[in-house]
């Protein structure tokens, strides 16, 4: 497992509107951290920074002992596992055992190895069945879980999670959060979900306004209304975070 | 439009078929290093977009609907190379996974829609916007004209193939008529759902349309001039006039010798009473009986009821921007 | 084309044809269309030759011969198209009833009639017996630019997500009382098609980010290009060489 620190981190587009601004946090080998937000505060932005699909104007970021440049370019990208928003984006070739052979086949492996790898990433997420698959013809929670499965076929250390419990049922839902509990790796999780982020990560991150403006115990920071108001988030009807036990 | 296996003969698909792999390959080569590295998925994409709305069938007239060919708004979109290698995996596709289309007529299908409609699109959109002033307006006024031409020119190639390879039995003016003049008609719908898809997509991506790269991005608010309309009906006219007057004499003066009896006597008799593809009898040419001024004349009709359609749609642009 | 499937024409089945590899069919499907198209329309008994090959190829594959014939049906207008000809035809004319019959058309109709439901049925065999990703996997093979093979992956895999986002589209237009009766009715229909290749083109950029997130770098990955044993070609190819002695004999006879 390894961290990953973000340092001073800002990005405009080419019309100047500025996205990030100013990013810093770290992030400890093994932790799982919630990234919150309303729309448009950046979230998305600052993912794909983190395997080097946008590149900053200013700042570094460091994955495990790596800073981010052209020359690791492909070390990171095999170290940080980007899971789409979107399974539909994520799963793009015909079959799902190709799709989770897409990432090892590029960083170079041999055929054994791509098939090897392949059995053991489906086996994690628990759908072997499903290799021969067309991803069209999968359900909402087997797309999600197909689509784990081509990021930890690289190996990849570090999971980054672009709301993964979007289009999901509650079944789904409760099936994503032990998988991805179950995982050795470091999370980074984007999610509006708060009671998702509250049972998965410890800790957790807002970002508004291209700028990191809390970041501590899930638990607490979704106690605290004022704050929660003051960046548009807000508590599903009915839920409150001190009647939770601990997962 | 696709053709089946059995209409052209062996020699003339096969010569097609070489055509079409040529320009296929020529288009490879041309796209370069680029389509490898970003443009895959986009026109993975872009084709999967081009099969739906190929499925999206419009009202002609007298009960018969056209459905789009999308080459000139593939090639508008994505430039006529990458355009050209979207159209064809379509219609390749639809040949081996829907049976659509024959498979010894491959070739020739490739290069009626997916060379010749990307082509002649490009061709014709590119020239009428070096005439046109630099406006979004003339974008959509342009694709218009270039779609309603690539269908066109697209039918007219089929009548050169059914010239030079056709199995017989119809004389090659009728099928020159009946072609050109249901195309003149199917080319109305394709220009005007062409037009209003360019214009939709300049509307909120205009960086997406190739075809309109040197357009200012700053899309301009005002009326199109006096002169803008009438630079755009001569600049059309004069694009369509050629068709009629260039491809359509080179189309018909192959047979001519051979088959010139059979026309004569044969045709106008024939056309009288038997409209192929229906839409034709109402159509106002089955009664002349000259071949030649036939084909002149359903090209002409196809040509003024363009001129009708687009002006229809400057007229109507105008009034909106105006309000 | 249903909605639910990217490949309507796929009957699922594990006969001896569906397990031939695919470019064995692509081939033999292109040698026996070739022949049929090859073959003077006079020489009837060719094309019932062709005929019993397809359906012994049809009673192999076990596809069942209702599903067969009714997938042929894309064939249905030029059917319509062919039997107009002999009516609009040349002469010499022979009259039957009331109409005039062009003899040269009567011909051209037969020949056009026989030749494109013979294309069409063995099409729909290749169609019916073999899996996309085999089909492409084959095209491969076959040397097909791997760029080509690979826009029609893409565009295959996203064939149901686009024509269901336009089906949604068309659903909600109707269901506010959208109903086009002439090319100016279309409007909505062509805006709609705009926004659709909008989210087409953006989904493209999106999956292209996915790829490099994987370690894409503009090299498609090939997946194994195993050899096929001469043995299996030959097999797939059989009824193509029948096909091929058919043609022959209708040109020397």
């Amino acid at each position: 497992m390894i961290g990953l620190k973000v340092t001073d981190l800002s990005f405009h587009y080419p019309d100047r509107t500025q996205v990030l601004n100013g990013i810093n946090f770290q992030i400890e080998p093994g932790e799982r951290v919630g990234l919150l937000g309303p729309n448009g505060a950046g979230k998305t932005t600052l993912l794909l920074h983190l395997n080097g699909l946008l590149r900053a104007a200013e700042g570094t970021i460091q994955v495990g002992d790596l800073t981010l440049s052209d020359e690791v370019l492909s070390e990171v990208r095999r170290m940080v596992g980007f899971v789409f928003q979107d399974p539909d984006d994520q799963l793009f070739m015909a079959t799902v055992a190709e799709d989770v052979a897409f990432g090892p086949r590029n960083f170079g492996f041999g055929q054994a190895e791509v098939d090897r790898r392949v059995e053991s990433a489906l086996e994690a997420v628990g759908e072997s069945d499903l290799a021969p698959r067309a991803p069209h013809h999968l359900s909402g929670g087997e797309r999600r879980k197909v689509a784990i499965a081509t990021v930890l076929s690289t190996d990849s250390a570090l999971l980054v999670l672009d709301e993964p419990t979007s289009n999901l049922d509650p079944a789904g839902r409760r099936e994503l959060v032990n998988l991805l509990a179950s995982l050795p790796a470091t999370l980074l999780v984007v999610s509006h979900d708060l009671p998702f982020v509250l049972e998965l990560c410890p800790r957790s991150l807002i970002i508004d306004q291209g700028r990191i403006v809390a970041d501590g115990e899930t638990r607490q920071l979704l106690l605290d209304r004022e704050l929660l108001a003051k960046h548009r988030l807000e508590l599903a009807y009915g839920f409150d975070p001190a009647n939770i036990a601990d997962r | 439009m696709h053709m089946p296996d059995g209409y052209i003969n062996l020699a003339t698909s096969a010569g097609a078929a070489v055509v079409a792999a040529g320009g296929v390959a020529t288009s490879l080569r041309n796209s370069g290093k680029e389509l490898a590295e970003r443009q895959v998925p986009l026109a993975g994409l872009t084709a999967a977009y081009v099969f739906a709305v190929q499925m999206l069938n419009f009202p002609v007239a007298a009960g018969t609907s056209g459905h789009l060919l999308g080459g000139a708004l593939a090639a508008i979109l994505l430039g006529p190379t990458l355009g050209a290698l979207v159209v064809t995996v379509v219609v390749v596709m639809q040949a081996l996974l829907f049976a659509d289309g024959g498979v010894s007529a491959l070739g020739l299908n490739v290069l009626n829609m997916a060379l010749v409609t990307p082509v002649v699109g490009w061709l014709v959109f590119r020239w009428l916007m070096k005439v046109l002033p630099a406006r979004t307006s003339s974008a959509v006024v342009s694709s218009m004209v270039a779609a309603a031409v690539s269908v066109v020119a697209s039918a007219t190639a089929f009548v050169i193939e059914y010239s030079l390879g056709g199995q017989g039995g119809v004389a090659v003016g009728t099928v020159l008529q009946a072609m050109v003049g249901v195309h003149a008609l199917i080319g109305l719908g394709e220009g005007l759902i062409t037009a209003l898809t360019v214009g939709t997509v300049l509307a909120v991506r205009p960086d997406l349309v190739k075809g309109a790269a040197d357009l200012p991005l700053v899309t301009d608010r005002t009326a199109p001039s006096r002169a803008t309309t009438v630079t755009f009906v001569v600049g059309g006219l004069v694009a369509a006039l050629v068709l009629v007057f260039v491809l359509a004499p080179i189309a018909s003066s192959a047979p001519d010798g051979l088959e010139k009896v059979a026309l004569d006597t044969g045709f106008s008799e024939a056309a009288t009473d038997h409209p192929v593809g229906g839409p034709l009898a109402d159509y106002g040419v089955s009664g002349v009986d000259s071949e030649r001024a036939g084909t002149v004349l359903a090209g002409t009709i196809g040509v003024a009821a363009t001129f009708a359609i687009g002006l229809a749609i400057a007229t109507l642009l105008r009034r909106r921007r105006a309000t | 084309m249903s909605g639910s499937h990217a490949h309507a024409l796929h009957y699922h089945g594990h006969s001896p044809v569906h397990h031939l590899p695919a470019e064995t069919k692509l081939v033999g499907l292109l040698v026996f269309v070739l022949s049929v198209v090859s073959t003077p329309p006079t020489a009837i008994w060719a094309f019932c030759g062709y005929a019993l090959i397809l359906m012994i190829a049809l009673g192999l594959s076990e596809v069942p011969a209702r599903f067969f014939i009714t997938r042929m049906a894309i064939d249905l207008p030029f059917v319509l198209f062919a039997l107009l000809i002999p009516f609009v035809g040349v002469e010499p004319k022979i009259a039957i009833g009331p109409f005039a019959i062009s003899e040269p058309g009567l011909l051209s109709a037969w020949n056009i009639l026989v030749k494109a439901t013979l294309g069409a049925g063995a099409s729909v065999m290749l169609a019916a017996t073999t899996e996309v990703p085999d089909l492409l996997r084959g095209l491969q093979r076959l040397k097909v630019p791997v760029v080509l093979v690979a826009i029609a992956s893409f565009m295959i895999r996203y064939l149901d997500v686009v024509a269901g986002e336009f089906r949604r589209t068309r659903v909600a237009m109707a269901a506010r009382g959208h109903n086009p009766r002439t090319v100016f009715d279309a409007k909505p229909l062509a805006v709609a098609s705009g926004a659709l290749f909008i989210r087409s083109y953006e989904r493209g950029e999106r999956v292209h980010q996915a790829m490099l997130a994987r370690g894409y770098d503009g090299t498609w990955p090939s997946s194994g290009n195993e050899r096929i044993a001469a043995k299996t070609w030959i097999v797939g190819l059989t009824p193509a060489l029948f096909a091929v002695i058919v043609a022959i004999a209708a040109r020397l006879l």
